[in-house]
């Protein structure tokens, strides 16, 4: 892969590892700080005093902080509610786009497409209203459920049942499955990849999301870890660096650690799900 | 198959068509309650007044546009947010590329070269903007206590109108540079190394070879990453709330966190409806242009 003849080749690689590893180190720095300072005492942190000693009490004063268990249990149950909707809906539909014809299916289909574009972010005031008039402000339901019929989902879904050979469902169907058969015996076997891949962008992107939860929510029984740290940070609430840092920390910490463990499904995942 | 009776034929069909329609509909019930319900309901809203406790809702045409256009708040955001989204897009897309392209080759260190690019992807931009908070912090940040060894000044980062919205746009370009990357990753190894073989032949230097070769090859995936940058630049406005909260004087606002403000903080819901209104527009003729691309892109295969 080296640059024979382009260029000196022993140069070119020492200047591209340089700026390589100056640029990924300016990257990590945020995060780098954050778990530097968090185990430091607050007034050393602020000082930087970089031989200072070691300390965990602003992960116990973080934790004590604020009803953290609570926004962890109320972050798991919003990604599982999302994804258990996004898996049920999307495959339905997929399913049906896939393979049955129906009238108005093109144009059904491209009025979904559109919702790639008509973004939850933007109606939140809209959404907001509906959500309450149906009576699910300040429910884990609520802040799931207008995620739940992803364009993007069903978009997914359909191209990976597209895929699948229809000889493989004659065969189930010789075997005397009928539609709800098929779909579970041959299809959704067949995109064991892209439900993955679609599980992981999801996790990651409602453990992350935090406008729509912040307006939706209202009491710590629903908030998620996102709006939970916003609080927790909030300059009037008056904490430090050193404890701000630690509690950052904490709400990162899983959907990282996965990251790191899972890194090579992540990048897979992020590329079959362009568009989140 | 072609001895089936006609009716028996028909009857297939309209058990299948009845089927889609039923697998399709819970989906496409709520697709209709949570995106198109809301868009026709902030269009419609945002043609009447505003409710108060004395005076019921009016029908006022297009008068909340009409104020919107005259109130130099919102040309400020809209100036903010171009301005953001010209800078953003471009910036995180050519950092994408350059860190796409060292994480192609065979540096020291990849695995972590790639990790540190794409960790800011993962994280909630709630929890980066307070790690980017410290970085800020005037004097006891780590920007000033960098640019002090030099004898800079200190500068209050997120303070002042002049330099608010630019660290704003530097953290949104942390965040994105590296989920783009992964995009150009892909595409680049998809590029068969015969034609970087050919280009050292003809003795073309890196830098032709990159404008030459490498840019055309990867322009469909440029344009896709364009497309997602476009909706980002609406869509990422997390890190609003810890860091500037849109000041000071307006200076870092951006068009969704006004939204939110004017609808949850000024209960201005017709102005906050017209609002939504415009920015839904502006996507409507980003996603036509991008089905446009598409199906030209479709039409090569």
């Amino acid at each position: 892969m080296t640059a024979r003849a382009l260029t000196p080749p022993a140069l070119t690689l020492t200047l591209d590892t340089l700026g390589a590893w100056v640029l990924a180190l300016v990257w990590i720095a945020p995060l780098g700080f954050a778990a530097w300072a968090a185990v430091h005492s607050p007034t050393d942190a602020v000082g930087f005093r970089l031989s200072a000693p070691l300390t965990l009490s602003n992960f116990a004063t973080a934790w004590e902080g604020t009803p953290w268990l609570r926004y962890f249990l109320n972050s798991f149950a919003l990604v599982s509610t999302v994804l258990a909707g996004q898996f049920l809906l999307c495959t339905l539909a997929g399913f049906a786009f896939a393979r049955f014809a129906f009238p108005g299916r093109e144009l059904v289909f491209y009025a979904v497409l559109l919702q790639l574009f008509i973004l939850p972010e933007v109606l939140i005031v809209d959404n907001y209203a509906i959500a309450s008039a149906l009576g699910l402000f300040d429910t884990i339901l609520g802040i799931g459920l207008p995620y739940m019929a992803s364009a993007f989902g069903i978009f997914l879904m359909r191209q990976a049942f597209r895929q699948v050979p229809v000889e493989l469902e004659e065969a189930a169907r010789i075997e005397g499955c009928g539609w709800a058969g098929v779909l579970w015996r041959v299809y959704i076997p067949a995109a064991k990849p892209t439900y993955l891949a679609y599980a992981l962008v999801s996790v990651a992107t409602h453990w992350n999301n935090f406008l729509w939860p912040l307006v939706i929510t209202n009491s710590a029984e629903t908030r998620p870890l996102t709006v939970g740290l916003s609080l927790f940070a909030a300059p009037e609430s008056g904490v430090n660096i050193a404890v701000i840092s630690a509690a950052t920390l904490m709400t990162v910490a899983p959907l990282l650690l996965a990251f790191l463990i899972f890194q090579r499904q992540f990048i897979q995942a992020f590329l079959r799900a362009g568009i989140r | 198959m072609t001895q089936t009776p006609d009716h028996a034929r028909n009857h297939d069909r309209r058990r299948m068509a009845l089927y889609g329609w039923m697998l399709a509909s819970p989906a496409l019930i709520l697709l209709t309650v949570f995106a198109f319900l809301p868009a026709g309901h902030a269009l419609w809203q945002s043609l009447f007044t505003r409710t108060t406790s004395r005076r019921p809702a009016r029908f006022a045409g297009l008068d909340n546009y009409i104020y919107l256009f005259e109130d130099p708040t919102f040309l400020k955001v809209v100036h903010n947010n171009l301005l953001y989204a010209a800078v953003t897009i471009p910036a995180s897309i050519a950092i994408a590329l350059v860190m796409a392209l060292w994480a192609n080759q065979a540096l020291r260190g990849r695995a972590f070269l790639r990790t540190a690019f794409f960790v800011p992807t993962m994280l909630p931009m709630i929890a980066a903007a307070n790690l980017w908070l410290f970085f800020y912090t005037p004097d006891i940040g780590l920007i000033d206590r960098i640019t002090g060894l030099f004898g800079a000044a200190p500068v209050n980062w997120l303070g002042q109108p002049d330099t608010a919205l630019w660290a704003v746009i530097a953290v949104s370009v942390w965040k994105e540079a590296g989920f783009f990357m992964v995009f150009y990753l892909a595409a680049l190894q998809t590029i068969p190394p015969d034609l970087r073989e050919a280009a050292a032949i003809e003795g073309a230097s890196r830098a032709t070879y990159l404008r030459r070769v490498l840019l055309p090859l990867l322009m469909p995936t440029t344009l896709f990453i364009l497309v997602n940058a476009l909706i980002n630049s609406v869509k990422l406005i997390d890190h609003l709330f810890i860091l500037t909260k849109g000041g000071p004087d307006n200076a870092s606002k951006l068009l969704l966190y006004w939204i939110w403000e004017t609808a949850f903080s000024y209960f201005d819901r017709p102005a906050a409806a017209a609002l939504t209104c415009l920015v839904l527009l502006v996507l409507g003729l980003i996603a036509v242009a991008q089905f446009r691309g598409l199906d030209r892109r479709i039409h090569y295969r």
